[in-house]
């Protein structure tokens, strides 16, 4: 076979090496650097196009393989590749970093050249994660993206940034120190550092247990899952518009991308002996989460817990498979669960990275977050009121918007595995509804609220086509889902295959697992 | 056939789009004319699709449009499911829809008034009024005409979503977008339920389509859960849909957003309440019959359910001032009416009631918005009277309206709601004698709300300031016109449908019923034309109770009124503790008000306060960074600032955790 054209490396280094040309380009002429940056962000979007165009949807094998040895000495490799689930996120990645860069065209004055760098870095290092194969390559990639991030909110982030930022790096930190233990004793197990050896790995239950809660630390932390969330809200509201844009449409999918990559088909008996926990904390997420939106009085926060909210329906699509294989002892809708919950991920990029955006356009005229503070908007800014509308109801998840598609899936799926997760998650279908439309109203609707709302003008171009374009987004997928579902499926039903195969060594599997079910259903009993 | 249904569906699609998003630019005239030349071209094609069904007996469509989505063996589409049930929806939705369209070029033609100076959504709010309300009817279309689930929650969901933006269209005012907020979210706790009982039928019959879930239905029907310690499937199914259907349908206690809803300009109201959103639930039953007549426990949820709306929100119309809410809750008693002919298997009598409701409660929206304009939007009908001299058409049309809604013999509301209650009387399911009686006792109710208004309204002294009174004339034909239209079916649609549609099962394959619940059979085996069921109906309690609140209203509105003007409110007086409580609205709206909305805030703060402020952040996250301080002063000693200590440290680390790892 003729050697690819490498197309991942040129997603992954064409931003990291742009971003830093833009930053030494400097900002000495702020235009210029500005038209580099949105330049590479759209030509990075460009490149990634061929990842979808040139994908073959009928394989689940991995493909735009690139591999090559980069530390001999102990095995890792420089080894990139694709499938139906890490595709779309690549996608989704490229498309909303442009926004990112539109949205700080006029707002950022300090430092342009270093915010509009950062953000370019952090995409190439984002589309490493989701493309490496390789587990050490992937977790210098996820260290690394911590780093503009962390740049990001402690430059230009709000009054109380020290604080957040600090949470935000320990907690991640904290999290991802688990994983590499768990990396590096998996090397010592297959004698390789790639992904899918790790995946062919037979593993004990207890070691796979270990594993399963190793990597739950660090992805539940990225998710964010109850209760390790309050990092979250904090983040947000220190965080320049477009570091909330970002943290909310790509950081967090990819602590759900490490649970269907390596959590699931690593360690699916230590998954299948879990799973009660993490379908617990993903109920507790979108109920008390939900609860909780509702009393907020700063937007940002408000979309933040919104956010956890509706993570939790991506977790929990994920890992009702094994409830659903219990359950009714066959597979029949169990990967409509996870296609779902990846659904929910994608939407959920388009939509709460568009109701950040909104927060912004809000934020730079009147520099204040403060629900109160606002009134009667859509007197003075009907076209921004109209979208503000339509995404707030795309995030209570009405149908025909992309919101729904992913909810849908879940509750559906759910209901397989337990008539009691369903009604708990389709709770969301008021509170969603609930959370947003009441800020909707006092934000958007009523009488003018005060001098300052009646000054206010209208959505410029750049705003309106920012928000226009994530708005076709999200009608799209609302609409006519297939073409995302179908590329993902074979990938999905793969991952089912995967979890279904018990991974227990064969003489040992019989003991240790009846032993460590009574361990749990002891620890339960207590 | 398909591109005909497509373009009955996209024509009013388009409409809305092109009024709401270039509205500016063509500007009003053009607004109007290509929406109602959208919602024109549905109403005509659906009447030729009907013309096909009733005279060249065109076979049952049923198609897809596009696939949705395919995963896990499921598929989703998107299509068109169209017999005679859909055929007629579709003719009565976008009929009475294009006669609020025409009516609205009156009733909103002085709009930039109601809004407050300088607010730019008072300047083409005429314009994104009528891409509302088209996209209202294509929601509408889309929902009627769905064949399978998937769809029809997206047109549930779209017309509770324009219901939103329609109750708070005047947008500045809190009363209105309260009102909206109060409409989607209770609604939401009906689909709820709808989207559980939606997943249950993907579940146990593996599919969204409805033939596919019909034609497995009989397999299923013994079907138990184990959940509540058993329960049988359909029931389960069938109540859980019907919790949808609460929300949609304004049943108790789910009701409480409908009234609210007239803050909303006076021609969503009639859409509302008369063609689109309310009915969608009633259809939702009828279209389900396969699933329902499997259930007798969730038929008698639903007949009891429908009785106790038809009688205790008709109490309620008798002490409302408001002109628009004394016809509100009109609707919800005469939805009550429609639902508890669905408990009672007489599913052709509750859409019936729905067909001849939709137009003579549209007509009764309609002159109501007739008088509203005539009266300066004052809507109390306390300052009204003697309207009929100043506005004959509006007064006639109004006068047919109410003898249809009270059943006067030969009117459309006699047939349907004569038929209901026969059935009702005719059921054997369990409850459906205290719904008879219910119903019965609720036709007294009615004539006298009915006849109360219309005599505060156009007869007695008039009572309005001299101003308004100087001012008084006729509305224009647009708003007339519609109203005649209406007038019409409102008299007549009873005479001519009522035969094929209770008698001769015209309806046919598009409703199941199960001979044992067939409460219809009684009707149609002792049919002898409608002269015959009229001298029959006039020998029964329904027709006495109307006619005595017919007199009793006449006697105290409009003979003892001309005397002493204050006797609506010394009657109110007299009513004691009655009053209070019809006037509480039996206090759902505190109830909700304060355990539901003011609960719901309170859990959230003290979820907010106690669990992510206290003890996560506080305790947890907090105390850990406080021990890390203190620790850290210990170990600042160990801090050198060479690089090699460090990646020593962490490498020691790193191995002693890898040992816990290995060892455990």
């Amino acid at each position: 076979m003729l050697p690819q054209f490498p197309w991942l490396s040129l997603v992954v280094w064409l931003p990291i090496i742009g971003g830093l040309a833009v930053i030494a380009n400097g900002d000495k002429h702020p235009e210029p650097t500005k038209r580099l940056a949105l330049a590479i962000s759209v030509a990075t979007f460009v490149a990634s196009l061929p990842l979808w165009i040139l994908f073959d949807s009928g394989t689940a094998a991995m493909q735009f393989v690139e591999r090559a040895a980069w530390i001999p000495a102990i095995k890792v490799q420089y080894y990139l590749g694709v499938d139906g689930i890490s595709m779309p996120l690549i996608l989704l990645t490229t498309f909303i970093t442009i926004f990112v860069v539109i949205a700080g065209w006029e707002v950022i004055t300090y430092r342009p050249s270093y915010y509009m760098g950062a953000f370019l870095i952090m995409e190439g290092l984002m589309v490493g994660v989701f493309s490496a194969l390789d587990a050490i390559l992937f977790y210098f990639f996820w260290e690394a993206m911590l780093i503009p991030m962390f740049i990001i909110i402690g430059v230009w982030g709000g009054p109380n940034r020290v604080y957040a930022t600090i949470k935000f790096f320990l907690y991640t930190f904290f999290g991802s120190v688990f994983m590499l233990v768990a990396l590096i004793y998996m090397f010592f197990q297959a004698e390789s550092f790639s992904i899918l050896d790790f995946h062919a790995l037979e593993l004990g239950l207890r070691a796979q247990i270990l594993i399963f809660l190793a990597f739950l630390v660090a992805f539940a932390v990225k998710v964010p899952m109850f209760p390790v969330h309050t990092w979250l809200p904090d983040a947000h509201v220190e965080a320049p518009t477009g570091g909330s844009v970002i943290l909310a449409a790509i950081m967090l999918k990819i602590g759900g991308y490490g649970f269907l990559r390596f959590s699931l088909p690593i360690a699916p008996d230590g998954s299948a002996q879990l799973d009660w926990l993490i379908i617990a904390l993903s109920l507790i997420a979108v109920v008390y989460i939900g609860f909780v939106a509702l009393v907020q009085q700063d937007m940002k926060k408000l979309i933040a817990y919104s956010s956890i909210a509706h993570m939790g329906f991506v977790t929990l699509g994920f890992f009702v498979v094994f409830a659903i294989l219990r359950e009714t002892g066959s597979a029949e809708g169990a990967a409509f669960g996870i296609s779902g919950g990846m659904v929910q991920m994608i939407s959920h990029g388009f939509i709460s990275g568009a109701l950040f955006l909104c927060v912004g356009v809000l934020y730079d005229r009147m520099h204040t977050r403060q629900i109160a503070d606002y009134g009667g908007v859509i007197h003075t800014m009907p076209w921004f009121g109209a979208f503000v509308v339509f995404f707030a109801m795309a995030n209570a998840g009405l149908p025909g918007t992309s919101g729904f598609v992913g909810e849908f899936m879940v509750i559906l799926a759910s209901f397989r595995a337990d008539f009691w997760f369903a009604l708990l998650a389709a709770t969301t279908l008021i509170l969603a509804a609930a959370f947003t439309l009441w800020m909707v109203k006092r934000v958007v609707f009523g009488p003018v609220g005060n001098e300052q709302v009646a000054a206010l003008t209208d959505l410029d171009r750049r705003e309106a086509l920012n928000l226009a374009v994530l708005a076709a987004a999200t009608l799209a997928i609302g609409i006519w889902p297939k073409p995302l579902v179908d590329v993902m499926e074979p990938s999905i039903q793969h991952l089912v295959q995967q979890v279904q195969v018990s991974k227990l060594p064969a003489e040992a599997a019989a003991i240790d697992h009846d032993a460590t079910v009574m361990d749990l259903a002891a620890a339960h009993a207590n | 056939m398909q591109s005909v249904y497509l373009l009955i569906v996209l024509a009013p699609l388009l409409g809305a789009i092109v009024a709401g998003f270039f509205g500016g630019h063509i500007g009003r005239n053009w607004s109007h004319r290509v929406t109602i030349a959208g919602v024109g071209i549905s109403a005509v094609l659906s009447l030729w699709v009907l013309y096909q069904f009733i005279w060249q007996d065109a076979p049952t469509f049923n198609g897809a449009v596009y696939t949705w989505l395919v995963s896990d063996g499921m598929q989703l589409e998107i299509g068109f499911l169209v017999d005679r049930l859909t055929a007629l929806m579709m003719a009565t939705v976008s009929f009475v829809s294009l006669m609020v369209h025409i009516y609205t070029i009156g009733y909103m033609a002085d709009d930039e008034h109601n809004w407050p100076e300088g607010a730019r959504t008072g300047r083409n709010s005429y314009q994104r009024f009528f891409s509302y309300i088209s996209l209202f009817t294509f929601s509408m279309l889309m929902l009627v005409m769905s064949n399978n689930f998937l769809q029809l929650f997206f047109g549930w969901e779209a017309v509770g979503l324009m219901s939103y933006l329609l109750i708070g269209f005047w947008s500045v005012r809190e009363s209105a977008i309260f009102a909206n907020l109060k409409a989607f979210l209770v609604n939401r706790v009906g689909d709820f339920g709808f989207i559980l009982g939606i997943a249950a039928v993907a579940m146990y019959f593996g599919t969204l389509d409805y033939a596919e879930v019909f034609a497995k239905a009989p397999e299923l029907a013994d079907a138990q859960l184990a959940l509540f310690g058993g329960v049988s499937l359909m029931t389960f199914i069938c109540v859980l849909l019907f919790i949808g259907a609460m929300g949609k349908s304004a049943q108790v206690p789910l009701h409480v957003w409908l009234p609210d809803s007239m803050e909303g300009p006076t021609p969503i109201s009639a859409l509302i309440h008369a063609a689109t959103m309310v009915t969608a639930g009633i259809f939702m039953v009828a279209r389900m019959s396969p699933l329902y007549e499997l259930s007798a426990t969730a038929l008698s949820f639903v007949l009891l359910v429908g009785a106790i709306t038809a009688f205790f929100m008709g109490l309620i119309g008798l002490v409302q001032n408001d002109i628009k809410r004394v016809v509100a809750y009109s609707t919800l008693s005469q939805l009550g009416y429609m639902t508890a002919a669905l408990g009672a298997s007489a599913y052709a009598a509750g859409i019936f009631h729905l067909m001849t409701h939709a137009f003579f409660k549209a007509l009764l929206f309609l002159a109501a918005g007739s008088v509203i304009i005539a009266m300066h939007h004052d809507q109390d009908i306390r300052n009204m009277g003697g309207l009929r001299k100043y506005m004959p058409i509006t007064w006639i049309t109004a006068l047919i309206g109410s003898l249809a809604l009270i059943a006067f013999p030969g009117f459309s509301g006699f047939f349907s709601k004569d038929a209901i209650i026969e059935a009702v009387g005719d059921a054997q399911v369990f409850g459906s004698g205290i719904a008879w009686l219910l119903l019965t006792l609720g036709a007294l109710v009615t004539a006298l709300y009915s006849f109360r208004m219309y005599y505060l309204v156009f007869h007695g002294q008039p009572r309005m300031d001299a101003h308004t009174r100087s001012h008084l004339h006729e509305t224009p034909w647009v708003v007339t016109l519609p109203l005649l239209a209406l007038a019409v079916p409102s008299v007549a649609i009873g005479w001519l449908t009522v035969e094929p549609l209770l008698v001769s099962n015209w309806l046919g394959e598009a409703i199941y019923v199960l001979p044992e619940h067939d409460s219809l059979h009684h009707l149609a085996a002792h049919w002898h034309g409608q002269l015959a069921f009229i001298t029959h109906g006039m020998m029964a309690p329904p027709f006495w109770l109307a006619m005595a609140g017919l007199v009793l209203a006449t006697l105290v509105w409009l003979v003892l009124h001309k005397r002493n003007p204050a006797i609506d409110d010394q009657i109110q007086q007299k009513g004691g503790w009655v009053t209070r409580v019809l006037q509480d609205k039996y206090g759902f709206d505190d109830f909700n008000q304060k355990v539901f909305a003011g609960g719901g805030i309170r859990v959230g703060r003290f979820l907010w306060n106690g669990g992510d402020r206290t003890i996560i952040d506080g305790a947890v996250v907090n105390g850990s960074a406080h021990l890390v301080g203190q620790l850290a002063g210990v170990l600042r000693h160990l801090q050198t600032g060479y690089l090699y200590h460090y990646a020593i440290a962490m490498i020691i680390g790193l191995v002693a955790l890898l040992t816990l790892f290995v060892t455990l």
